[in-house]
């Protein structure tokens, strides 16, 4: 049995401006495994990204706290690798240059220059983005932008990789693209990986299990899914697949039919 | 092979051009592009070089009366022939070419513009980052900024007793306050995006500063440092007219003191074209450090 290697604990978060306070999670409890990948859905502004920017350190959570491997993070750090949504890139710095600030800042002392060079361009490779090393954020497009957020995210060899809506700003194509090479990702280096999306889709192909949030305010973990697909999957035979659309139906389910989305409260 | 997929081959072949033709076509290629260029520069230099033609051409028939105020270009250029092709001569004390005034002119800007840059910057980081210094001083900028340049300069006389020093304060006071402002509001304005970066990274704030904070507020300083070069000029100049020596503000209020026009009409000319130049040198400065 493995062991809570990410475990959310109780987890609320209160937003107060002047007299009005929103609860924005209530009571959030979740624990994730090594190597696992989980998908978070609901609809917008049930709180997900909060979520993940407590976990991130981004946020504090107003009760409850994070456990990582056993400690407790409240500050942000790159055990908690982030990919953005809006990818984040410096745009002063090369494709390079990005993901070596973050591998020269984690492995100053542990690495050689030449070992963070190589180190730099093995997560460039990963995600197929060495041969754009020269060029600069606006030059290049914008799934090659979240490829470079993602080698980023990976160069830091985070406990936990975390990515908020990563392909929500990209077209269909790059989207299924760019699922691929993260599932690739996933099966090469085994980490832990913790997804929001809206795409219901995504998330089964993706995921190993599927937290589903209820509605905002005060949102809630409404149910958690097992999706039982084993792995490598292709998209094109999941098609065909009982488990695979199951699994679809009963997330369709549960964000279109038990939980409509309201206007907000 | 159906008629369908004969006529789809036949298309696939005329589509791609052979290489022979290929070379006979760029001659002519080169020929037309050459051709755009030069239409596109002509639309560029001519259409102001008419309109200054057509201005020059008004100027000349308005100042044609032996008693009009002002005299005609064509005067001007006759009375100030000898100080045109001669902008180096140099006689002693006072009485030197155009170069020697404008270049005295330039290093007193010079000078004070980079105290006000340096100065600028940093004072603009610190009410930029610390919501404390911001409330501490920024009513106060907004008072001292809008006192005009001259008016700094008796109590800038009076404080260093000599004009040299009292000029280039001059300078700094004027050029430094929208390097201040501008730097500030850069530095509040670095999006969340990048900060998020840096925390994940926990960059310190020796690491935060030269790499996230002022990359990402330099097109905010480049754009106070341009406005500021602009003012350091305008300021100069009028300064000159007061304390004398050396200087294009010197030459002209000396000019006028001579009745020389036509040396005034021409000293503006050249003291706009200076201020065009410096204005481009900073714009190609900023296009420069953002590419490195």
């Amino acid at each position: 049995m493995s062991t809570k290697y990410l475990s959310i604990e109780y987890v609320s978060k209160s937003f107060t401006r002047g007299d009005t306070t929103t609860q924005v999670l209530s009571d959030i409890s979740l624990a994730v495994h090594k190597g696992e990948y989980i998908s978070i859905i609901g609809h917008s502004g049930c709180g997900k990204s909060t979520l993940l920017n407590i976990i991130a350190g981004l946020t504090p959570a107003t009760s409850g706290g994070v456990l990582l491997d056993n400690r407790e993070v409240r500050e942000p750090g790159p055990d908690r690798g982030v990919v953005f949504q809006n990818h984040s890139l410096l745009p002063w710095l090369t494709v390079y240059q990005n993901v070596r600030l973050a591998v020269d800042k984690v492995f100053a002392r542990t690495k050689s220059r030449a070992e963070r060079h190589e180190w730099t361009l093995h997560n460039l490779k990963l995600v197929h983005m060495e041969h754009a090393l020269e060029r600069r954020p606006g030059e290049i497009s914008g799934g090659m932008k979240q490829r470079v957020g993602i080698a980023r995210a990976l160069a830091m060899s985070p406990k936990v990789l975390l990515l908020d809506e990563p392909f929500g700003a990209l077209d269909a194509l790059t989207r299924a693209h760019l699922q691929d090479q993260v599932m690739e990702i996933h099966a090469t280096l085994g980490n832990t990986i913790l997804m929001i999306t809206h795409d219901v889709e995504e998330a089964v192909l993706l995921s190993d299990r599927i937290v589903m949030m209820t509605n905002g305010p005060s949102a809630r973990i409404g149910s958690i899914l097992d999706v039982g697909l084993p792995r490598p999957r292709n998209r094109l035979e999941l098609l065909a697949d009982p488990t695979y659309t199951q699994c679809r139906a009963a997330a369709l389910d549960f964000l279109h039919r038990k939980h409509q989305y309201v206007e907000a409260a | 092979m159906s008629s369908t997929t004969q006529d789809l081959n036949t298309l696939m072949t005329n589509s791609s051009p052979s290489a022979p033709s290929l070379a006979r076509a760029s001659a002519p290629d080169v020929m037309h592009r050459l051709r755009k260029r030069a239409n596109d520069a002509a639309k560029t230099i001519i259409t102001p070089l008419l309109t200054l033609a057509l201005l020059i051409g008004l100027w000349e028939l308005l100042c044609a009366k032996p008693d009009a105020s002002l005299p005609p270009p064509s005067q001007v250029v006759t009375e100030t022939w000898e100080l045109i092709v001669h902008p180096f001569y140099d006689n002693g004390g006072l009485d030197r070419g155009l170069f020697w005034h404008l270049l005295a002119s330039l290093k007193r800007v010079a000078l004070g513009y980079l105290i006000a840059v340096v100065v600028g910057v940093a004072t603009g980081v610190l009410i930029g980052r610390s919501v404390w210094a911001m409330r501490a001083l920024d009513p106060l900028f907004q008072v001292l900024r809008t006192i005009p340049p001259l008016a700094w300069l008796p109590l800038s006389l009076a404080a260093f007793r000599d004009g040299q020093p009292a000029a280039i304060f001059v300078i700094f006071i004027t050029s430094v306050w929208p390097i201040v402002i501008n730097t500030a509001v850069g530095i509040r304005n670095i999006p969340q995006d990048y900060q998020n970066v840096a925390r994940v990274l926990q960059l310190n704030g020796f690491e935060y500063f030269p790499q996230i904070m002022l990359p990402a507020a330099a097109p905010y300083i480049f754009t106070g440092m341009r406005i500021g070069i602009g003012l350091s000029w305008l300021a100069i100049v009028a300064a000159e007219m007061l304390i004398g020596g050396v200087g294009i503000g010197f030459f002209i209020w000396d000019a006028w003191n001579s009745s020389r026009i036509s040396d005034i009409i021409l000293a503006l000319v050249y003291v706009g074209v200076v201020g065009f130049l410096l204005d481009r040198a900073i714009a190609l400065f900023a296009r420069l450090a953002a590419r490195s």
